[in-house]
């Protein structure tokens, strides 16, 4: 199929950036996004011309580099996908796609398609973590964790830290990264010593990086490559209204 | 958000309760409006029911839009450049796009309402008259777009309290289970729906001539 990209072109973050126009033909409904845009940028490396930069790395839906806004959908309309897993026969010959980077005071564009996710570490810096004395790994039922928190924890641990989430929200909050952070250590016996901390230190880092405020719209969700329910925002508010009311 | 608008909702239900009092006849709805006024009287003085209601209404409503304006303030700063393309909502929510305008309707919809009923500035009954006077002449056929506004207005306000109810719940911090929220989504469309109902009753039902 031939396709025509329309793509947001920017020349380092203080550059101004424009959408440019391109014509990629003979497109295999088995190429994956990342792909296509692979055949793009040999076409224009062979001109002469500069490849479009996007960040990728494992290319199987878990490393969480890949990402772009296409159609005005972060990652594109496939439920449940990434950008490097979604196909092209999701799309049809003569197709006009639109690809833009993730659009957030907090995410500055380095070049063309790639944003400094910076942001993400200093909130997991903040309080993403456990202290707990290193040495040989301890016994695995040494300490029980029923199987409903385990399965909510594991749910919330399978966030790969996209920033689809920011890129959706309405209001450019990170409130379901943050969330999903949040939650996976709340839930388990091992994050409970610096549960209240952790939940302060992380919103307020949040806030601090000049995310949005959530005004609970769902777009997070619905556009989320991992699911990560809504219910995590809920606990995030209640660890932080606990913390706070201290 | 959440703190203010649970005082809101929880005005609104015993405005909507106290409105239907009005399929009691006149008697019972004047007799009910002068109970608001003398409630606890001689012990304290005439109002008091209704100036406390009024002052935290007035605070709840200013907090209540503070909190907006200071979240779209934020959400604008936070997305500085906008996307090219339209964003296509993936959250089937359509109450939670009509918040920000919707929230204005209502205000609009409060002063009309306060002026109409209230002070009877633009009822043709004037203030003077009693309240159940006022309100059956407020909505007659001949004034049907006052009627039709308070319809639209009401649909707005459900709109508003479908989103705003689950998003308190949300905020606080008690959908925390699928269950729960499951359970929280129906009670905010229930409530919602109830108060809209209840709401809508009585302008219908004087529009239609049932209640004269
Ligand atoms: C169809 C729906 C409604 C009808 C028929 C209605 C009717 C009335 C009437 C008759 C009064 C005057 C009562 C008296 O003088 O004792 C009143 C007062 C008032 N209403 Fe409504 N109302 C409706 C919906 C609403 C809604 C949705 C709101 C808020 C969003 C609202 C806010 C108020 C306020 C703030 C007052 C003044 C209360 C006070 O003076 O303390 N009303 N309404
Ligand atoms: S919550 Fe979902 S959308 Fe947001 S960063 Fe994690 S995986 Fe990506
Ligand atoms: S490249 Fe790793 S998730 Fe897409």
């Amino acid at each position: 199929m031939n396709l025509t990209l329309k793509i947001w072109r920017q020349n380092g973050s203080s550059d101004k950036g424009r959408m440019v126009t391109y014509r990629v033909e003979d497109v295999s409904p088995d190429m994956s996004f990342l792909e296509m845009l692979d055949v793009l940028n040999e076409r224009l490396i062979l001109e002469g011309d500069d490849p479009v930069a996007f960040d990728h790395d494992c290319r199987e839906g878990i490393c969480g580099m890949c990402g772009m806004v296409i159609n005005g959908v972060a990652h594109g309309e496939q439920k449940l996908t990434t950008t490097c897993q979604l196909h092209m026969r999701h799309f049809k010959d003569g197709d006009v796609i639109t690809i833009e980077p993730w659009r957030a005071a907090a995410f500055p564009v380095v070049k063309d398609l790639v944003v400094d996710r910076s942001a993400f570490d200093r909130i997991i810096q903040a309080g993403g973590f456990i202290s707990v004395p290193a040495g040989s790994a301890p016994e695995a039922h040494s300490v029980p964790v029923p199987k409903a928190d385990a399965d909510a924890a594991f749910d919330a641990a399978t966030c790969i830290g996209c920033g689809a989430c920011v890129a959706a929200c309405p209001n450019g909050s990170a409130s379901l990264f943050t969330a999903a952070k949040i939650t996976h250590l709340s839930l388990l016996p091992q994050g409970q010593p610096e549960r209240e901390s952790r939940a302060r230190a992380m919103v307020e880092q949040m806030d601090a990086e000049g995310f949005g405020g959530c005004t609970n719209t769902g777009e997070c969700t619905a556009v989320c490559p991992k699911g990560i329910p809504f219910d995590t925002i809920a606990q995030m508010n209640a660890d932080y209204l606990k913390a706070a009311s201290k | 958000m959440a703190v203010t608008g649970a005082a809101l909702v929880l005005f609104l239900i015993g405005h909507m309760l106290g409105n239907l009092k009005i399929f009691l006849g006149a008697d019972s709805f004047n007799h009910y409006a002068d109970w608001l006024r003398t409630v606890g009287s001689p012990a304290l003085p005439n109002r008091t029911l209704l100036t406390i209601t009024e002052i935290v209404l007035v605070v709840c409503v200013v907090l209540h839009m503070w909190a907006a304006v200071s979240l779209a303030r934020r959400a604008a700063k936070a997305r500085p450049v906008k996307y090219a393309a339209k964003r296509k909502s993936q959250a089937n929510g359509y109450a939670t796009h009509t918040m920000r305008y919707g929230g204005v309707i209502i205000v609009l919809f409060v002063i009309w309402h306060l002026l109409d009923m209230t002070f009877g500035t633009v009822n043709p009954k004037g203030g003077d008259a009693t309240p159940y006077d006022r309100m059956i002449a407020g909505f007659q056929p001949d004034r049907w777009w006052v009627a039709l506004f308070y319809l639209v207005a009401m649909a707005m306000v459900g709109l508003h309290l479908r989103h705003g109810l689950w998003s308190a719940f949300q905020s606080l911090g008690l959908t925390r289970r699928p269950r729960v929220r499951s359970t929280l989504q129906t009670t905010a469309v229930a409530v919602s729906a109830v108060l809209v109902l209840g709401f809508v009753s009585a302008p219908v039902c004087i529009l239609i001539g049932v209640v004269k």
